[in-house]
């Protein structure tokens, strides 16, 4: 017999304790959207009595990824570099380290750009970090969405931890491109 | 000529830009939705302002937490502090940052090692 939706939504519920999630949300990713989770996660944080150092952490790697997903949130099948029409979100929690997750689309000739720039911010260490968001800051432009290219680079040095990522191919010229960023709870 | 205040927001910093009292500061929260159409009233205020500036400006930023489109924005305004001071004025910038915030501390620094101007690196609580 076939399940139910409920069946389905109790599921998805248990998947979601299993997994520590504790927000999740598919869709299109606005500036008020932002301002609301990065709020209401600040506010968990707080409850939580979550140290001053791992809450701003948390908020800022949340902000950047959202931008990150907004400023290039495009119709599928436009030439910008980083974009989709939608993407997932996900931030949850376990006892030792926060992580945010996105996903949004990439096509297919920027992927590897997008890659190797990853493959690069991973293989430096802090100092090389630094000297990296100096120079893209002194000499990178803002594209006209606003986005200084500064992201990624910020959350590798910021957290110490590198960044997950994985590129799925969902259609012949697109690939759903997958991020996580963790953020150690002692600090 | 008149002084550019906005009231900060949850999203956006506070300014000051008042050359009557001599008070140059932003503070505050900073992750607008589109930084150049915030900032770019702030640059544009600076240009006209430097153009005949006090004999010392002092500008203090007190930001408890900037995005990263928006770190670029504030080089933009230091290297304009910069520009003015390389023209002869007497320029010195203010960093106050929240005492237990190594990061915003780090950020300081940082822009210190960018620009050639005198900070200030000053510890706040929050």
């Amino acid at each position: 017999m076939e399940k139910s939706f409920l069946e389905f939504a109790y599921e998805f519920y248990q998947t979601m304790k299993e997994h520590k999630i504790t927000l999740v949300y598919e869709g299109e990713v606005t500036h008020q959207l932002t301002k609301a989770f990065t709020s209401l996660t600040e506010s968990n944080m707080s409850k939580e009595e979550e140290s001053g150092a791992v809450q701003k952490k948390v908020f800022h790697v949340m902000v950047e990824c959202l931008q990150n997903i907004s400023k290039h949130a495009d119709d599928f099948g436009s030439n910008d570099y980083l974009y989709s029409g939608k993407g997932i979100f996900i931030v949850s929690k376990d006892e030792n380290e926060y992580a945010v997750t996105t996903g949004n689309a990439v096509d297919n000739d920027k992927m590897p750009i997008l890659k190797n720039m990853l493959d690069h911010i991973n293989s430096l260490d802090k100092e090389a970090l630094n000297e990296l968001y100096k120079k893209q800051m002194k000499e990178g432009l803002l594209s006209d969405k606003g986005g200084a290219g500064l992201g990624f680079i910020d959350i590798v040095r910021k957290t110490g931890n590198k960044l997950d990522f994985h590129f799925l191919p969902i259609a012949n010229n697109l690939y759903f491109f997958m991020l996580t960023s963790k953020i150690s709870r002692n600090q | 000529m008149d002084a550019l205040m906005l009231k900060g927001t949850e999203d956006t910093p506070g300014v000051i830009l008042d050359a009557g009292k001599g008070v140059f500061e932003i503070s505050g929260r900073s992750l607008p939705e589109d930084v150049l159409s915030f900032f770019n009233p702030v640059l544009t205020w600076l240009d006209s302002y430097f153009k005949s500036p006090l004999p010392k400006t002092e500008f203090s930023f007190k930001l408890s937490y900037f995005n990263t489109a928006s770190s670029k924005l504030i080089l933009d305004i230091l290297m304009r502090l910069e520009d003015c001071k390389n023209a002869g004025n007497n320029v010195t910038v203010r960093w106050h940052y929240p005492e237990d915030d190594e990061d915003m501390k780090d950020a300081g620094v940082e822009y210190s090692e960018i620009v050639a101007l005198d900070f200030e690196h000053l510890p706040y609580k929050e």
